[in-house]
């Protein structure tokens, strides 16, 4: 068995435990949310949540409707094997998982407007590649959802603009999206780069756990400013008023051009979905984000 | 901040005692239509064709489920709610039409289904976005499918459902707005929002 099997098994495995079960700082930072919470209705939203997410780790049934687009995140050693099976293996992967879990069919034509009905198509699963050195390979499923996607956006920022006018398109950000994501959210902050990197930075952010701020004690403190501010707007769980607007700001950057201040924003829903795994040579596999027997 | 258990078909009197803010639990029939199921529904009516299904009092719910063939029954796996605002150019006469009482979606809508809802006696309500597993808890059958061709999330559902809920009333038949008014509030914040995070025009 080449690893391009394990990749296969362990991607299934991983889309299952995505689109099923929460990460444990997702859960507990909805927990805590639901306890904080003043708005009835608000944590008329943040309790149905709860149940909703307890009952779908119980059935082993995707958590939302919109199991989401599919993505992957592989971080590849250098010296691991069959590297160039691993694309096909991702993509069976995805089809395994679309029968068995049931994943929703959520790839479209933009054309034809066809559903080709297995998750499968141009570019989709779409897979992000990082070469690392080792042998080992780490791949993360992530299914975004589509509610929180269409509201992602990207600002073009001039140099002068700076680091106020970068916390202002955030903010605005979030008050433009309102209820649309399915709030309380995750705001994923892409800064520099260029325009289609820091798009990638921000969906990228999405991936930091909550309960992990910013390694640069400066960038942590402004992710802590924009959580304040973003809550302060009271839009609140489902946009229906409240004190949880988001769980959290992460922010990733990139060196910029002179003349170019590049701004993503990616939104996350609460279902804040994704699942990780390492693949030693060896055969064995260990599970980064959830438990597994 | 009353609670409503409602059963379909739903009166013009039942939608008139909801006000923003209300919790509503609703018993019987539920349709899912998204975008295509609603441009198909009122290109028949266009063309003077009868609906598969006769929606007056009933429940249209913004949703594109996952259903699954189990021993020859259907079977919702998971149901939450889309963003309703797609269907905006269409809910108005939808709803006036062919007598739609009560709307389940998130996010809202906009004015043309405001309107429809102030004249003619209906209510838009919030289910919460995402919590489709519990949501399929409270389908007790699939009654139907009608337009298949258009794709499983597209497909007009025919759902029996019980106690669904909680649903929130976010726009009711007296003009009143929930989401609008969370909105308004935010834009009258912003400076203090903008104070915040250090900026200053």
């Amino acid at each position: 068995m080449g690893i391009e099997d394990t990749v296969e098994r362990v991607a299934v495995d991983l889309l299952r435990l995505a689109t099923t079960k929460l990460p444990k700082d997702v859960k507990e930072a909805l927990q805590r949310a639901y306890r904080e919470e003043e708005s009835e209705i608000g944590k008329i939203q943040l309790e149905t949540i709860l149940s909703n997410v307890e009952l779908a780790e119980k059935t082993g049934t995707p958590i939302c409707q919109d199991t989401g687009t599919i993505i992957f995140y592989v971080k590849a050693g250098a010296q691991a094997k069959n590297l160039g099976e691993i694309a096909e293996a991702l993509r069976n992967a995805t089809k395994i998982a679309t029968e068995a879990v049931p994943l929703r069919p959520n790839a479209v034509n933009p054309f034809t407007q066809k559903n080709t009905g297995d998750n499968t198509g141009r570019l989709i699963p779409f897979i992000h590649w990082e070469i690392v050195s080792g042998d080992s390979i780490e791949v993360t499923a992530f299914p975004k959802g589509g509610g929180s996607e269409n509201v992602c956006t990207l600002g073009m920022l001039t140099p002068e603009q700076g680091v106020k006018g970068l916390k202002k398109f955030v903010v605005d950000a979030v008050i433009r999206a309102g209820a649309m994501p399915c709030p309380p959210t995750i705001v994923g902050v892409g800064v520099g780069g260029g325009s289609d990197n820091a798009m990638k930075l921000a969906k990228a952010a999405l991936l930091r756990p909550l309960d992990q701020p910013n390694p640069d004690l400066e960038l942590a403190k402004m992710e802590e400013e924009l959580r304040e501010a973003a809550n302060m707007t009271e839009i609140g769980p489902m946009g229906l008023g409240g004190k949880f607007t988001v769980l959290g700001v992460n922010i990733e950057w990139a060196h910029r051009h002179p003349a170019s201040y590049p701004v993503g924003v990616a939104f996350q829903c609460w279902a804040a979905r994704r699942a990780s795994a390492r693949l030693y040579s060896d055969g064995t596999v260990e599970y980064l984000t959830h438990e597994v027997k | 901040m009353a609670v409503f258990y409602l059963k379909t078909p739903l009166s013009e009197g039942d939608m008139r005692g909801l006000k923003v803010g209300d919790t509503v639990y609703v018993t019987g029939t539920l349709i899912t239509a998204r975008d295509q199921a609603h441009k198909r529904a009122l290109e028949f009516l266009r063309e003077g064709k009868k609906l598969p299904v006769n929606l007056e009092g009933l429940v249209v719910f913004h949703c594109g489920p996952i259903v699954k063939m189990e021993d020859g029954k259907w079977k919702v796996v998971a149901a939450g709610p889309t963003t309703s605002t797609r269907m905006e150019p269409l809910e108005g006469d939808f709803i006036t039409a062919l007598g739609v009482r009560l709307i389940i979606g998130k996010g809202g809508m906009g004015p043309k289904t405001a309107e429809a809802i102030k004249t003619f006696g209906a209510a838009y309500t919030a289910f919460t976005g995402g919590a489709a597993v519990l949501a399929a808890t409270m389908i007790r059958g699939v009654k139907g499918v009608e337009w298949l061709d258009l794709g499983m999330p597209e497909a007009l559902w025919i759902l029996e459902v019980e106690d669904f809920g909680p649903l929130t009333v976010a726009m009711d038949s007296h003009g009143n707005n929930l989401y609008a008014e969370v909105m308004r509030r935010t834009e009258k914040d912003k400076e203090r929002i903008y104070q915040r995070i250090g900026y200053t025009k």
